[in-house]
């Protein structure tokens, strides 16, 4: 089979795949490589993809040497074929088993932080109370005369007709968001508004506190903070 | 036989519980089906005045639960139809009488000589209302083209659903297809936006109906009442035939688009 070097970031570095075939050759290709664009590769954490190759143990040690002096630090080895993993094991080298990590949040876009989510995958119908000190997730319509109170965000996906406090902490950099926001009453830390009368078809909203005023957006893409 | 019990319930009062439950059960008792109308509107009891049976009480519902008579004794024979039976509430008594367990027990004792049993429920959500859902396969939510009315049915819709009862069926009773078209009532498109829930029925209002209550003679009876065809109509749907909804809505020449379009602001 016919492969060359592919080097590709991956959530947790780099990961450097090396082609098949001799082991001097490979590794020649992976440091020319990473020669040819010294400054990017300084201080990367680099995973290796060996696949079917075969590597023993004072080659992966010459090799992560030969990265360090690059300032690439290897971090782990993975690979198909027993030695290799033996080798790599021997070096404490092997893959961290995968530990999904949270999506990263940009700050300022957070609004709530360190606070858990509520998923409700239902209809809220009248009379049905929601409290929850996090953000809560409706995917469903919210009706007349159900209620919910979180301390975080509030995302509707269906619509909003009854009466949701977001921040409910006082915490207003909240935001409600819905499908079709048209609130019985709507709270977001101390603000409260009614819904105006709504002209034209429901879009997707957002409301928030802007310069002190709890507004209603059209939701868009860009503009956005 | 294995009867198929329904509740009708509604949350709001006068929306037209006690008048549906007597019509419906006339029409599935004039299908030929051994039939049950059961008021559990204990203390509150009317459904025999609906149903024109008053006079012939001797026992009631909480009789046969505390022991005092047999289930056949406290049934009352209608006078018209053959297959029809009322099983009425007691008046002297309150709704603690009776507890869901037993009324469950008591339906389940009528199931094997009728095919339906139709529970009227009385208004709210308390131990009445609990009594009444308790025994149902299938629960009938009843409700008026008004906002107080559908808010109502919502939170009994809630109830319902987190009792695990399954999806309830919708009647939507005294609807005016004149004020709909004018945009002064919800329409039943208005209501099922909110409720999301199986129609089995409009009725319309009819004037009809307050005298046959009155008479006690359910206008299901009467073959000229507009209502009472509704019901006949709701009863065929409950035994499962595939009927269409007559089109009360639908008589809007383009005068009534127009004035509807300007009405509501060019949104329509």
């Amino acid at each position: 089979m016919d492969s060359t070097l592919e080097i590709k970031g991956s959530g947790d570095g780099l990961l450097a795949v090396l082609p098949d075939g001799e082991w001097s050759a490979s590794v020649q290709a992976l440091l020319t490589a990473i020669d040819q664009r010294a400054e990017f590769f300084r201080g990367a954490q680099i995973t290796l993809e060996l696949g079917e190759v075969e590597a023993r143990a004072g080659e992966l040690g010459r090799l992560r040497d030969a990265l360090a002096t690059r300032e690439v630090h290897l971090r782990a080895v993975r690979g198909e074929h027993p030695a290799t993993q033996e080798a790599a094991a021997n070096l404490g080298l092997l893959p961290a088993p995968r530990v999904p990590e949270p999506p990263a949040i940009p700050e300022g876009e957070a609004g709530v932080e360190g606070e858990e989510s509520l998923f409700i995958q239902r209809t809220l119908r009248s009379g049905h109370k929601v409290h929850f000190t996090g953000h809560v997730v409706v995917l469903g319509d919210v009706n007349p005369g159900a209620e919910i109170v979180a301390g975080g965000n509030v995302i509707v996906w269906g619509r909003l007709r009854g009466m949701v406090h977001a921040g409910a902490g006082g915490e207003d950099t909240a935001v409600v968001c819905a499908l079709d926001l048209a609130p019985t009453q709507l709270r977001i830390g101390a603000h409260i508004a009614v819904s105006p009368d709504r002209k034209g078809k429901p879009r997707p909203e957002t409301a928030l506190i802007r310069d002190g005023q709890l507004v209603a957006e059209p939701w868009a893409i860009e503009g956005r903070r | 036989m294995t009867a198929k019990t329904a509740t009708l319930t509604s949350g709001k009062g006068g929306v037209g519980k006690t008048t549906a439950t007597a019509n419906i059960g006339v029409a599935l008792a004039a299908q030929g089906l051994r039939t049950v109308c059961l008021d559990a509107d204990i203390g509150l009891r009317n459904l025999d005045v609906v149903m024109g049976l008053e006079n012939r009480i001797v026992y009631d519902l909480v009789d046969v639960i505390e022991g005092r008579c047999k289930l056949r004794q406290a049934l009352i024979k209608d006078k018209r139809l053959a297959d029809l039976y009322l099983l009425p509430a007691a008046q002297t008594r309150d709704k603690t009488a009776v507890s869901p367990q037993d009324m469950v027990r008591l339906v389940d004792e009528m199931r094997a000589e009728f095919d339906w049993v139709l529970i009227d429920s009385p208004a709210g959500i308390e131990r009445g209302f609990r009594n009444a859902i308790a025994p149902a396969d299938v629960v009938l939510i009843v409700t008026n083209p008004e906002v107080s009315a559908v808010r109502d049915a919502d939170r009994i819709i809630g109830l319902i659903e987190a009792e695990e009862k399954g999806p309830p069926k919708l009647i939507v009773n005294r609807m005016k297809p004149e004020m709909v078209r004018r945009g002064e009532m919800l329409g039943t498109d208005d209501i099922l936006d909110v409720l999301a829930i199986e129609l089995v029925g409009i009725v319309p209002e009819d004037d009809s109906i307050v005298v046959a209550s009155n008479q006690g003679s359910p206008a299901a009876l009467d073959s000229r009442s507009r209502a009472g065809k509704a019901f006949r109509q709701i009863a065929q749907r409950l035994t499962g035939e595939q009927v269409p909804f007559d089109e009360l809505e639908a008589k809007d020449g383009f005068f009534g688009r127009l004035s509807r379009l300007v009405k509501s602001g060019g949104d329509a």
